[in-house]
């Protein structure tokens, strides 16, 4: 018999256990299965250090949250969902306080906050470096007492159920067994998380390849701001372990192989030996990745085994401090560079870390095909724009979790019958997976494949883009696909076949490759993250919207623009390095976006 | 130092073999790789038909567990060249049934997790707008180190209690139990106290101290362990005295 829930989630990290607590408190008669390919505690919220984002401060306020939120976004994040996501965000972080979190506290047992890159105020709730780490443990151990949340742990999703316009479930291989089942449901939440395995040096994890988004777009839904991709500016060479943030709001500084604190070249302040924020070592990620590409042509980097580097200099901070305040940027150093900061400096390069675009859902994480909900990093609602401030995406999480859970709910509450066809569908995709993945003979490796993919995205769509650089992408991309018609799966193996789902992984991957490099073609201007040589200034005219692409019936990608929604914050520069102004000119946005 | 060095890997095809066999590669050692990385060569250049769980590649997510040369390791802070010049054996975590080469089933620990209930429980819970429940930094130290654990399940591996006994509850169940009971927030140590009291609990476990040993992140389950019994021994005098309902 097929399996049925009221609700699936694909995915079970921190957006999916949110959504699936949510769920469960909204309509407890709800059925609720987390389908994913990792026990829960596995996903990767798991590795986030810093902290999330919530205005308790008495000298905060939500506004001056979502006015550094959306100038940090370059004016591209939809201001309605930023002034949401600001005024749940205290309210969010408080009830995972009251599920056990141990956020760090005060001598007086109140709730501390720290500063963060691209906040003007002390806001980001923390838990020692290990924020992540604690949020989704705290999350999964209380989606335990649940009993309508069912786990299909280490189950690998591959297609979703479409029929009558409408998402009916899913289907999975059961990665212990083999065997692949469909999951019927009136609502599919993806939370899948971001991508990052697409590029060669990136923060994520093996598992990030992009699935949710991939689902999303074969089965019809639009995916949003692709071309916005996130690089943290300071990850170690090799592993692409990121040194969180924290160590530069402690007071670290970025230098060249002179020494010299570049970041004073690029406009973003002057350096004074406290950290100032919203200047130098605590100017936003963007503009940190970028002067470490202009100090790489200008020949002033360090040139290592594994690429060029600059170094993070922790030194001065003193091993008192350093142990107090950032002990996991020591133990990680030691553990996995051999080095210790207390008295070595840190090789640093920019790392691609986080995935502004995503599937595009509304305010309430609904996707324009019914009953496909998203949310975390694998959704684009928008409230990250051009550049995500370092913080947000774990409120994030927790914010539009929990609006995509009640709205699923209210969705999967309807009396919604689900249609025969989709169990043909599904009979189809068993096939599908049979045929090409389990009785092929192909001779291309699954690992040449991947390399000559990120290779592509680093060399032509990275931290700098051009027209010519992206022609060339699509190129080499369609290539690579062609390539992999052929890809070569020795295991035949039924009982967890981790070959098989490394070639389903490359294959989303692929897909949402070509999309990025599409939705940057487009894009003629630069902004934010994304930064276009041959176009570098803004251009509010043209591309003050959204790009969607969507899949046409052949395949090939459509990109198409939508206007961004402007409430109380109009265009204007944005500036850091000095104070910045609050709100900006009163002119109207005007923009003409192309059709 | 050796510029390379012989993984001896642990195979088992539930469909082709009854047993463990092992297969032998050379992979490059690197200062920087770890176990890992060596496995990852392997999976990439050599052989795509290897299995084992991997994810985050920084000691957090816990995927990676596995025995090298017998004791129950993170493969992804385990340097290659610490075991120069070799051969390093490489094994499923011991004491669990294994699915497929270096893959092994937690699902007997999955279930003992929501045994403990290993969450908040309040009789009465303040509304949010009535802000944080206060604790201070000491009183989060009391419990702080217990919610440490990432489930990697090296401490079950080193348990040589848990090899006996499976119906042992195990170390890292223990400890998550004493994380929300140490918590000041909470309150339900009460329904805790009746699960970790059962023979399979807290008594089986005969502070042999291997789990605090191999637990990468400090977690102290022993410690958790004999710091409840403590409690239980008297949390069991007063119910003698006291009996529910009283």
């Amino acid at each position: 018999m097929t399996p049925s829930h009221d609700v699936v989630l694909v995915g079970g990290g921190g957006a999916g256990l949110r959504a699936a607590i949510a769920i469960a408190e909204t309509n407890p008669r709800l059925s609720i299965a987390v389908v994913s390919k990792v026990y829960p505690m596995r996903s990767h919220t798991v590795s986030a250090e810093g902290g999330s984002a919530g205005a308790i401060g008495a000298d905060d306020s939500t506004d001056e949250h979502a006015y550094d939120t959306i100038s940090g976004g370059d004016w591209l994040c939809d201001q309605d969902a930023v002034e949401a996501f600001v005024t749940e965000a205290p309210e969010e972080l408080l009830r995972l306080e009251r599920w056990g979190c141990p956020w760090n506290r005060e001598a007086d047992g109140r709730i501390a906050v720290r500063p963060f890159g691209g906040m003007k105020k002390k806001r980001t709730w923390f838990a020692a470096d290990k924020t992540g780490f604690h949020m989704l443990h705290t999350l999964f151990q209380t989606s335990l007492k649940y009993a309508s949340v069912v786990r299909y742990d280490e189950w690998f999703v591959t297609r979703l159920l479409v029929d009558d316009g409408r998402v009916q479930g899913v289907v999975a291989i059961d990665l212990q067994s083999g065997k692949i089942e469909a999951i019927t449901a009136r609502s599919v939440i993806l939370c899948t998380g971001g991508c990052g395995k697409i590029f060669p040096f990136t923060t994520n994890a093996s598992i990030k390849s992009g699935d949710g988004m991939a689902l999303a777009y074969r089965a019809g839904a639009p995916l949003k701001d692709m071309e916005f991709l996130q690089y943290h500016p300071t990850g170690l060479p090799f592993t692409g372990i990121l040194i969180t943030e924290a160590a530069r709001s402690e007071g670290g500084y970025l230098i060249n192989k002179d020494g010299y604190r570049y970041l004073q070249d690029y406009a973003l302040g002057t350096p004074q030996k406290e950290p100032v924020l919203r200047t130098m070592e605590l100017g936003p990620r963007d503009r940190l990745s970028q002067a470490f590409m202009k100090e790489l042509e200008k020949g002033r980097t360090i040139e290592t085994p594994y690429g060029h580097v600059v170094h993070l200099d922790l030194r001065h901070l003193g091993e008192k401090k350093i142990d107090a305040k950032i002990p996991f940027v020591r133990e990680l150093c030691r553990k996995y560079q051999n080095l210790d900061p207390v008295k070595d400096l840190i090789p640093v390069r920019p790392v691609l870390h986080y995935m502004m675009g995503g599937v595009h859902t509304d305010i309430d994480g609904a996707t324009p095909l019914a009953g496909l909900y998203a949310a975390g990093e694998v959704a684009c609602v928008s409230i990250n724009g051009a550049n995500r401030l370092g913080s947000n995406s774990l409120t994030e999480l927790l914010v539009f979790g929990a609006r995509a859970g009640k709205a699923a709910a209210e969705h999967a509450s309807r009396n919604l019958e689900i249609s025969q066809s989709v169990l043909g569908q599904a009979r189809d995709e068993h096939r599908r997976i049979e045929q090409e993945l389990l009785n092929k003979k192909g001779s291309e490796r699954i690992a040449d494949l991947r390399e000559e993919m990120q290779k592509t995205m680093e060399e032509s769509a990275g931290i700098y883009r051009t027209g010519a650089s992206l022609m060339k992408a699509v190129d080499r991309l369609r290539s690579v696909q062609e390539r992999y018609a052929n890809v070569a799966i020795e295991d035949r193996s039924k009982a967890f076949n981790t070959e098989r789902v490394s070639a389903l992984e490359l294959s989303n991957m692929l897909g949402v490759a070509e999309t990025i490099v599409m939705s940057a073609l487009r894009r003629e201007e630069s902004r934010g993250a994304h930064q276009r040589t041959d176009f570098p200034k803004r251009d509010d005219k043209r591309f003050l919207g959204h790009s969607l692409v969507h899949r046409n019936p052949d395949g090939s990608a459509r990109v198409e623009y939508l206007p961004v929604t402007i409430t109380r914050w109009p265009p204007a520069e944005r500036i850091y390095g000095e104070a910045a102004p609050h709100g900006g000119s009163n002119k109207a946005p005007g923009s003409s976006l192309p059709s | 130092m050796a510029d390379r060095i012989k993984l001896q890997v642990a195979r088992y095809r539930p469909e082709r073999e009854a047993e463990a066999t092992f297969d032998e590669y050379e992979v490059p050692c690197p200062k920087d790789w770890v176990v890992l990385d060596g496995l990852n060569h392997v999976k990439d250049r050599i052989d795509g038909t290897l299995a084992y769980r991997w994810s985050c590649r920084m000691g957090v997510c816990g995927s990676c567990g596995m025995m090298v040369n017998g004791e129950p390791k993170l493969t992804c802070a385990t340097f290659l060249a610490d075991y120069a010049p070799g051969p390093i054996r490489v094994e499923p975590l011991r004491n669990f049934p294994v699915v497929r080469d270096l893959i092994v089933d937690i699902g007997d620990f999955m279930r003992k997790l929501v045994t403990v209930r290993p969450w908040i429980v309040r009789e009465e819970e303040k509304p949010l707008s009535a802000g944080e429940y206060l604790q201070t930094p000491e009183q989060m130290d009391d419990y702080k180190q217990y919610s440490m654990c990432i489930n990697c399940m090296l401490c079950y591996a080193a348990c040589p209690v848990y090899g006996l006994d499976p119906l042992f509850i195990g170390p890292a169940a223990i400890a998550l139990a004493q994380r929300y009971n140490l918590d000041s927030r909470d309150e339900g140590a009460a329904e805790r106290h009746r699960v970790l009291s059962e023979h399979e609990g807290i008594w089986g476990c005969t502070f042999v101290g291997e789990c605090t040993r191999v637990c990468p992140k400090h977690v102290d389950p022993a410690g958790a362990i004999q710091r409840y019994k403590l409690t239980a021994a008297v949390e069991t005098v007063k119910a003698f005295f006291m009996p529910r309902g009283a």
